[in-house]
């Protein structure tokens, strides 16, 4: 074996120990200067009562004191840590939403980008060019102002029925998860005065700001990614499905949609995850999720280290999760169509 | 050979990151780091009116701007400053990224214990309030059931809001922002009834509206909120200059001293104002400061009446009453422990 083979063999032994030993001295270099300050480090703060109220709250399995899992909705008494998981599962709404309205508008788009003679093309790239090259935060703040420019306030509401659209969102009546892990009917009712609102399913602006702007950015990538997926296939393949006798919607279908697919579910993906980890800017518009809460926390307990950790924690393994489980749906399709 | 000058090159920068996260020099020697630096650095918040907040010139007015101020002349140094945010103030401070934090921020038992701080003063005394649109009616905060409440994040502001409510058994929704100007922007756009922060704060807030007629702040103060300047834990020496810098603004107004008047003192009549401007005694140097540390300080911001006047007092926008922030003779809290 000569010198050089010796050294790309060593090469990555070495790199892992030089990462090894820089991650073991920052991690000594933290926990000894937190001790010379005199700050505790740790978790245990996770366990006490928050004390603060989170607008828009979600029913979780939670372990309750007899030691079963139970359906349990964030109130001002639970803990850091429910507080943190309510503030997670906003961020999942959002991004799981977000995932659909995006996709669909992307693929709708798309096709439309991508038919040079339909009288909305020149539409189409206006919006994929402005969506792509305008900061995301001063798009989510835009969205946002408007909502609630446009819309009136609660004594002018736009009403039907029991079905109130105002500057405090939209309420509906219909079932309501409540605390103890039930469905409950609820009718939105008139409190202070007939200036507000409670109950029932409600929309708030924040959260159709955030999931429309987020779906309509992620929308412009997801277009182009899409249209240039379908650009690349040979021109033979339409050709070829034209010859068969296929219409254009099964040459779409059939022949250009699970090859474009191919090229375009792995960029795909990382839009995704895109969507979910910009979730976070949502922290300027009001809107509870994960760094918002967390911010709370932050300010409350001073415990700021073990919160960032946290937050770092919660995006990257969702972001790995979604990646494997997309990226593994993928690689079986092409299995499956025996490649 | 080419294999080893490649590995050289990936170790140039591993070696740049391990000096990154060294320790910083810590505890006990701000006093000197700041004399060696040649500046205070200072953290503020940048955008609150009558605290901190950038001019149209690209100065920091404010008390708290001015405290900085008389801390940076008192021991010879020039103050700059550095915005921080409610969530990033306290891990600047601890990590030794500004020397002393005047942000006004509430001193509480957690800040001072666990968090490592001390709390040398309290330069201005507050209560959280509430704020709401006249066309409401709503006079008094128990009329608050059921309301949307702007809030802005970042102090126990959220905290004190729940407890007020659920002892008055009331309910309310919260629509919480990290950043003080989107606070106002959705509060202005009538996505919320009212709004809460210190009470200052809403004085601040109310004279940024398009009509500040329009807005009133309920007469409820639902905390107290004792804000004052911050150092670090165990740093004595530095915490008391930063104390009795203040302190020297307090009794400059309690003994008529003023920006004009103070360096032609060294001959009154008044053998404390004769200590405090160093023409007697060895009070600066017990400080480690130059024995005109007082006067330097004064005739750069003023005397706290001075100070308080010019950045919310009656002549400004923000129109605030001195109330609890008069001196202890005249029925306010500000009380300086003797100069000897």
């Amino acid at each position: 074996m000569g010198k050089r083979e010796l050294l790309s063999l060593a090469m990555p032994f070495l790199i892992v120990t030089l990462v090894a030993l820089f991650l073991g001295f920052a991690a000594f270099n933290v926990i000894g200067n937190l001790q010379a300050r005199g700050l505790t480090a740790g978790f245990g703060f996770l366990k006490e009562a928050a004390g603060f109220e989170i607008a828009e709250t979600f029913p979780l399995p939670w372990l309750s004191a007899d030691g079963g899992l139970r359906l349990k909705s964030y109130a001002s008494e639970s803990s850091y840590l429910l507080a943190f998981a309510t503030g997670v599962a906003n961020s999942l709404k959002v991004g799981l939403v977000g995932m659909v309205l995006a996709t669909m508008l992307g693929v709708f788009v798309a096709l439309v980008a991508s038919s040079p003679r339909s009288p909305f093309h020149l539409v189409s790239k206006a919006y994929i060019h402005t969506s792509r090259n305008v900061p995301l935060l001063l798009q989510l703040m835009l969205w946002y102002v408007l909502l609630l420019a446009i819309l009136p306030g609660v004594e002018e509401s736009l009403r039907l029925g029991s079905v109130f659209l105002n500057n405090r969102g939209l309420f509906l009546p219909g079932p309501v998860l409540n605390s103890e892990g039930a469905f409950a009917f609820e009718i939105p009712e008139l409190v202070f005065g007939g200036r507000n609102l409670r109950g029932g399913i409600a929309l708030s602006p924040e959260f159709v700001a955030i999931t429309w702007g987020l779906s309509l950015y992620t929308a412009s990538f997801i277009a182009e990614l899409l249209r240039a997926a379908l650009v690349s296939l040979p021109q033979g393949q339409t050709e070829a499905a034209a010859a068969l006798g296929l219409s254009p919607f099964q040459s779409f279908r059939f022949i250009a949609l699970p090859q474009a697919l191919r090229v375009a579910v792995p960029p795909l993906v990382s839009q995704y995850l895109n969507l979910f980890k910009n979730t976070s800017l949502a922290v300027a518009i009001g809107y509870p999720e994960t760094v918002g809460v967390g911010g709370t926390i932050i300010n409350q307990t001073g415990q700021a280290l073990e919160v960032v950790a946290l937050w770092m924690l919660v995006y990257l393994s969702f972001s790995l999760v979604a990646s494997w489980v997309l990226n593994g749906w993928n690689a079986r399709r092409h299995t499956r169509e025996g490649r | 050979m080419p294999t080893s000058v490649s590995l050289f090159k990936l170790l140039v920068p591993l070696a740049g990151f391990f000096s990154v996260v060294s320790t910083p020099a810590f505890a006990q020697a701000t006093l000197a780091k700041v004399k060696k630096q040649g500046y205070v650095m200072c953290g503020v918040t940048g955008d609150l009116a009558g605290f901190s907040a950038t001019d149209a010139k690209g100065q920091v007015q404010g008390i708290d701007a001015d405290l900085c101020r008389a801390v940076a002349a008192a021991v010879g140094v020039e103050a700059r400053f550095k915005p921080l945010n409610a969530t990033t103030r306290f891990t600047a401070l601890q990590s030794g990224e500004v020397d002393v934090l005047t942000r006004n921020t509430t001193w509480s038992l957690s800040r001072d214990t666990k968090l490592a701080f001390d709390f040398p003063v309290v330069n201005y005394y507050d209560g959280q309030g509430f704020m709401v649109s006249k066309a409401l009616k709503v006079t008094s905060a128990k009329g608050l059931d059921g309301a949307s409440i702007c809030v802005q994040s970042g102090t126990t502001t959220e905290l004190n809001l729940t407890e007020y409510f659920k002892v008055n058994k009331m309910k309310f929704k919260p629509v919480v922002f990290a950043n003080f100007n989107d606070a106002n922007k959705a509060y202005a756009a009538g996505r919320c009834d009212a709004y809460t922060t210190d009470a200052s704060g809403l004085a601040a807030i109310r004279s940024s509206l398009k009509v500040p007629g329009d807005h009133l702040i309920l007469p409820e103060i639902i905390s107290k909120e004792p804000l004052g300047p911050a150092t670090r834990h165990g740093d004595n020496v530095w915490t008391d200059v930063v104390r009795w810098t203040f302190f020297a603004l307090v009794t400059a107004e309690e003994k008529g001293l003023t920006k004009a008047n103070v360096k032609s003192q060294a001959t009154n009549a008044d053998p404390e104002v004769q200590r405090l401007v160093g023409a007697q005694g060895t009070l600066g140097a017990d400080m480690g400061l130059d024995k005109n540390w007082a006067v330097n300080a004064i005739a750069a911001v003023g005397n706290w009446a001075e100070i308080f006047d010019r950045h919310l007092g009656a002549s400004t926008p923000l129109k605030i009453e001195r109330g609890l922030n008069r001196l202890w003779n005249k029925g306010g809290l500000l009380y300086s422990p003797p100069f000897n």
